[in-house]
């Protein structure tokens, strides 16, 4: 879809800017909005540039960088954190040899932190992408990269 | 007419879908075709049945066994053995379920009956289908209230039966809904608050996913009461399968005209319209809500003057949490009187609970308020798992309170937990083992707070910053001594002075950390 079709889906009204920036960022292989990306929807809505991109970097979906085909996000909120996330966390940064916020040389995946998924009675958890995993455990980590990696 | 001499439910939820779920319910309409059983045996979706951590579950009525763990490979066999030989696959079997309830002690084969209300439906009826809903007694509650009620009927109702906001902050409903009543307006608006972010949290999840009809419900009959004619759903972006199953319900309902003008042929017209998140905690903050809602940075509001009388885009507006929202039916469907049959004298009704962390079965129940802490652990959440001791909870999500053994016996609910400087919150209940170090697990509170803290105020932007530094060394084994002094110092300085309740609510947590486990705060300072 290119740019203009997103924006026409919406109404140009104030109250629809999050749907029109996740499905920005959605649409851009790179899930992240650019600075075309602002520009269109400043124009679209008639505001400033600057504040649509205060209201990007106000929400931990949004990224202004660009980022993996997959994106990787660890939840580390009490519930996780208590069935052993932090040391998941250790296992997935060596294995994807990134910190926290970074991409593989290959561009295959990000690696990020989020609050809390919901997904507790499995903890821990993660997201890729829209998909929710979790009882993880290294082994099942590296499962989940292989195929992703094979996939991609 | 086909006679359907088997339903197999299978629950599809988040959970069970990570699972497989799909998969196998695939597998089942493929292998039951092959053996022409597709006419006499139907497969229902179904939101999730209560159960987590145990793959794809299922179960097969009129029998009523449940089954677990299965995989699209179980499938043939399943099929063979149960639905065409009429033998029960033993070694997927959960445990066999009486009636109206869900299986919580699987090992013992003991059955605990919860008295269900606003989860009545879930796990029985498929979520994506409005007639299922409808036969289940669904759209009553407001043809009642529509016929035979006038707006102030509804609101005494709801006064009446005692029903407290089930978001965290347990106010009365039926007097916010009074405030919203008597606030003059030509246009008011009703939101329902599902930015369910509060770690350890999901019910607001398996409601939407398991019974979206009954909040589109309860949403308008607040509509009716208060007399508004339009109510958004705030999801956060992360619940993807809410989002998609609330938005057909609309679609269903707007179908069915029981959204729209003249609902069910009276004067009264309402819509709902469905406003998805993008990752904020705060925005579960009413005002930040709203804020994020007109399409702005999630920031806190000023209060006074509060939503109901000057919300969204400056008008009265009206905002309740999911599971309040879905006691609303029951309700009205059934009289005040009843509701407070169910609970304790100043909190009556049920509470949605989700069990967590160290239990044999973690998982989503509903239970009258009241119980101890000592039943839902022990009794509902099957104990600890693997036979350790118990330590502790964090009761409520990181805005909650960690309570030791001594507070097991303790009758849950708002009030009565208020007087423990404990708070119900959202439900949550994360159980922690002999083993876990409690340092280490306020320190991940404390991160949380630090990372969600919206940067509006300093108290709470520097405060949570500082607490982190403290806490950071207490997990290396340098903490001082004035530390501790300076944690409560910090957090109340932050109750006091933070401009909205996500600083404010800090001080709970630590202080009730170092009152059960100072010792272990004392042995890491050098």
């Amino acid at each position: 879809m290119t740019r203009e079709e997103i924006l026409k889906k919406y109404d140009p009204s104030l109250d629809n800017i999050l749907y029109i920036l996740h499905d920005l960022q959605d649409n851009n292989p790179q899930h992240y909005i650019a600075k075309e990306d602002i520009e269109a929807c400043a124009n679209y809505l008639n505001i400033p540039y600057s504040y649509i991109r205060g209201v990007v970097t106000f929400y931990s979906m949004f990224s202004l960088q660009p980022r993996g085909r997959y994106i990787i996000r660890l939840c580390e909120s009490p519930p996780c954190h208590l069935m052993g996330s932090e040391s998941l966390l250790e296992y997935l940064k060596k294995r994807l040899k990134v910190n926290i916020g970074e991409t593989t040389g290959d561009g295959v995946f990000t690696l990020e932190l989020t609050s809390c998924l919901g997904i507790c009675g499995v903890a821990p958890a993660m997201m890729i992408n829209e998909e929710m995993v979790g009882n993880l455990t290294p082994e099942k980590v590296d499962a989940i990269l292989e195929e992703r990696r094979q996939t991609s | 007419m086909n006679i359907v001499r088997n339903h197999i439910l299978i629950s599809i939820d988040a959970g069970t879908i990570m699972s497989g779920a799909r998969a196998v319910e695939d597998a089942l309409i493929k292998e039951l075709t092959k053996y022409g059983l597709d006419k006499e045996i139907s497969v229902l979706e179904t939101g999730s049945l209560g159960i987590t951590g145990r793959g794809v579950v299922l179960v097969v009525y009129p029998e009523g066994i449940y089954y677990a763990n299965v995989t699209a490979k179980d499938v043939p066999e399943l099929v063979e053995e149960h639905l065409l030989k009429g033998r029960p696959l033993k070694r997927l079997i959960l445990t066999e379920a009486p009636k109206r309830t869900i299986i919580i002690k699987e090992k013992t084969g003991l059955l605990k009956e919860q008295p269900r209300i606003v989860l009545k439906n879930c796990g029985f009826i498929n979520p994506e289908n409005i007639d299922e809903y409808i036969a289940a007694g669904g759209y009553e509650a407001i043809a009642k209230a529509l016929q035979t009620m006038t707006p102030v009927d509804v609101v005494n109702e709801v006064k009446e039966s005692g029903l407290l906001g089930r978001g965290g902050a347990g106010f009365p409903t039926g007097l916010k809904w009074e405030f919203a009543i008597k606030t003059p307006g030509d246009e008011k608006f009703v939101i329902c608050n599902a930015d369910e972010g509060e770690p350890g949290t999901f019910k607001d999840r398996l409601i939407l996913e398991g019974d979206p009809h009954k909040l589109i419900e309860g949403m308008l009959i607040a509509g009716y009461a208060i007399k508004a004619t339009v109510g958004f759903v705030y999801i956060r972006g992360e619940y993807s399968l809410s989002i998609e199953r609330i938005e057909k319900a609309i679609a269903d309902a707007r179908a069915y005209g029981l959204l729209g003008k003249n609902i069910l042929e009276s004067s009264f017209n309402f819509d709902i319209f469905v406003k998805k998140g993008a990752g904020a905690y705060i925005c579960g903050e009413e005002t930040a809500l709203i804020e994020s809602l007109e399409g702005k940075r999630g920031h806190p509001r000023n209060k006074p003057p509060f939503p109901i009388n000057a919300g969204l885009w400056g008008k009265p507006t009206l905002v309740n949490n999911v599971e309040t929202l879905a006691n609303v039916p029951e309700i009205i469907r059934n009289g005040a009187a009843w509701y407070k049959g169910y609970g304790t004298e100043k909190c009556s009704g049920t509470k949605v609970y989700t069990i967590l962390g160290h239990v044999a079965t973690p998982g989503l129940i509903e239970t009258q308020m009241g119980t101890t802490l000592k039943e839902i652990i022990f009794e509902y959440g099957g104990g600890i798992k693997d036979g350790k001791a118990f330590k502790g909870a964090l009761i409520g999500g990181a805005a909650g309170a960690f309570i030791g053994s001594e507070m097991l016996d303790v009758k849950m609910d708002f009030i009565n937990l208020r007087e423990y400087a404990a708070a119900l919150g959202s439900g949550a209940i994360l159980v922690m083992n002999e083993e876990t170090d409690m340092v280490d697990m306020l320190k991940s509170v404390l991160h949380f707070f630090k990372h969600e803290s919206c940067g509006h105020c300093v108290p709470c932007r520097l405060g949570t910053a500082k607490l982190v530094d403290i806490i950071d060394r207490f997990a290396l084994s340098k903490g001082k001594r004035k530390d501790i002094d300076d944690l409560i110092d910090i957090t109340q300085v932050m109750k006091g002075a933070s401009f909205c309740p996500l600083g404010q609510s800090v001080s709970l947590p630590v202080s009730s950390a170092l009152k059960y486990f100072r010792d272990e705060f004392m042995a890491r300072v050098s």
